[in-house]
């Protein structure tokens, strides 16, 4: 089976309104080319699920966004995400707030096809406060009550990998997966962006194999975009694009996101490539040092 | 080991951090931020060898990382993989203990992480969200680092978001003490304090040199338990100075403290 994409057929799979998980981790392997592909296109009233960062706050900023299903949103060395803090405090978007791990659950749960998953995290917080649907219930076999944490079914799935094949084998490279498995496994429909398409005999090595997190009947649609990540990394052949997140961050006290979108976004990727110093470039940036 | 004469306020706060993970034994020690981070790797160094740390990515390391840039020779000591899913894993177990500054914490321990003002629709100030506050609090022991003690911070009624579990009866879930909650020591550029007054109150457990306590509860926006006998903060040891300036090569921690006080008040 062949699952080769452009970035343009596979946002042509979204449909308004969709539930849609997005890979990564803040400001750490997002398939940001994929998002902006979205910002590209007339998608509208999309749930967002992520451990968010600039993908969440493009799509708020741009007015894709009904909903965001987040723990935190932050570019890390930029604590706060400018646009997704905007929407809040105008008040432009839901939110469903939980914490890190009960978005894993959430994940697990729709993965496994079990309705919740029960856990003691979120109790006694604002996380039941404010979230009216999250049913806290008796245990059959003690006398605790738990959190019901519901399952997050995805409608799609964005994710950027290091490597894939035609046949959606995706290799993650880098030092973590974060939790892409689970988000992949969520999903009706997994889309992933690559920096490499490779022939499926690059999987033989047992080292490369072990770096597949989720099998491929998982993945629907892989797409080839060397860099799609950007701004974001991709360790081991990236970091994360600092000058650019200052400057995307500094648009959102003067010029707004209409003003970073003009400079950059461009008509398709290769545009927004080359506007951003190109893809040698984007191969340059060192990894951060924590 | 003698006290130092000449030391940061920063560095004091370090050793009072490090003091935090004296009794953890073999836990996952997690300081977010430069100060908690060093307390913890000071404290790994020293008097809790025991202690896991991770290289805040993706590997658990046997030796704590120097901040910041580290050379090209610089191999780090690796000893298991540890990426953010598994972290969860260690969480829910309870075997970690994380130092953490929230910006708002109140009477109970609640911290917020969220937001503030507003509505939570619509709030004046939207902030990180509640991130792994809420687990963290109900599974593990947890400390907070405030580098500016005030009552904007310690605040006077419930925090505005209630991020993580405290003491508070009228929050207790069914089934649970209060005694589950672990608030192990609160650290600020004041003093060291902890939950462990009556009924769980604040309480005060020593002043940094040079401060009185009409300081602290001036500051604090809510009632503070003030024992008897309040000691001073131990001051840092040379030895100790040496291996925290070892382990912030770049002297990240003088950023860190509003001015880079000296931790002897003159």
């Amino acid at each position: 089976m062949d699952k080769r994409i452009s970035a343009a057929e596979a946002v042509a799979q979204i449909s308004d309104g969709m539930t849609v998980g997005i890979g990564g981790w803040g400001p750490r392997r997002k398939p940001m080319a994929l998002v902006r592909e979205i910002l590209r296109s007339d998608l509208k009233d999309l749930t967002i699920v992520a451990y968010g960062g600039a993908d969440v706050g493009m799509l708020c900023a741009s007015g894709k966004v009904k909903k965001v299903i987040f723990a935190f949103v932050s570019l890390d060395f930029i604590p706060l995400e400018p646009y997704f803090r905007q929407a809040r405090q105008s008040g432009a978007i839901e939110v469903m707030e939980v914490d890190e791990g009960m978005m894993l659950l959430g994940l697990r749960a729709a993965a496994w096809g079990v309705p919740f998953i029960p856990t003691q995290v979120g109790l006694g917080t604002d996380i039941l406060t404010h979230n009216p649907d999250l049913k806290v219930i008796d245990s059959p076999y003690d006398d605790k009550e738990w959190v019901a944490m519901p399952a997050l079914k995805l409608d799609v799935a964005l994710i950027h990998a290091d490597r894939a094949d035609a046949r959606g084998v995706c290799q993650i490279e880098g030092p973590d997966h974060y939790l892409d498995d689970w988000i992949a496994r969520a999903a009706d429909k997994t889309i992933v962006s690559c920096e490499e398409l490779v022939e499926s005999s690059y999987f033989q090595d047992p080292a490369r194999a072990r770096q597949v997190f989720w099998e491929r009947s998982i993945t629907d649609a892989v797409v080839e975009i060397p860099g799609g990540a950007h701004p974001t990394s991709c360790n081991p052949q990236y970091g994360f694009d600092v000058p650019h997140f200052k400057a995307y961050n500094a648009s959102a006290k003067e010029g707004g996101f209409a003003a970073y979108s003009e400079q950059f976004l461009g008509a398709n990727e290769a545009e927004y490539q080359e506007r951003v110093g190109g893809l040698d470039a984007i191969r340059a940036i060192p990894l951060p040092v924590y | 080991m003698t006290a130092a004469t000449e030391y940061t306020l920063a560095e004091l706060c370090i050793v009072a951090a490090a003091e935090a993970f004296r009794d953890d034994g073999e836990k996952l020690a997690t300081g977010i931020g430069v100060i908690p981070r060093l307390g913890a790797s000071l404290a790994m160094k020293t008097f809790n060898p025991d202690l896991m740390m991770t290289d805040s990515e993706a590997f658990m390391l046997s030796e704590p990382n120097p901040l910041g840039n580290r050379g090209d020779d610089f191999v780090q000591a690796n000893e298991t993989w540890m990426g953010f899913s598994r972290i969860f894993d260690n969480v829910w177990s309870g075997k970690r203990h994380a130092m953490l500054g929230p910006t708002q914490i109140d009477r109970f321990g609640q911290t917020n992480t969220s937001a503030l003002g507003g509505t939570y629709q619509q709030p004046k100030v939207m902030m990180l969200g509640a991130r792994g506050f809420p687990g963290n609090s109900i599974c593990h022991r947890n400390s907070f680092f405030v580098p500016s003690h005030n009552d904007r911070v310690f605040v006077d009624g419930e925090c505005d978001f209630v991020s993580s579990i405290g003491y508070n009866p009228a929050r207790l879930p069914k089934g649970h003490s209060l005694d589950d909650v672990s608030i192990h020591r609160v650290i600020t550029n004041l003093c060291v304090m902890d939950f462990g007054g009556p009924d769980h109150q604040l309480r005060l457990l020593s002043l940094h040199p040079g401060v009185q306590v009409e300081e602290v509860l001036d500051n604090t926006g809510f009632a503070v338990h003030v024992p008897e006998d309040v000691p001073v903060t131990a001051a840092p040891t040379g030895e100790q100075l040496a291996i925290i300036a070892a382990l912030d090569p770049h002297n990240q921690r003088a950023y860190q403290i509003k001015d880079n006080p000296p931790g002897m008040r003159g």
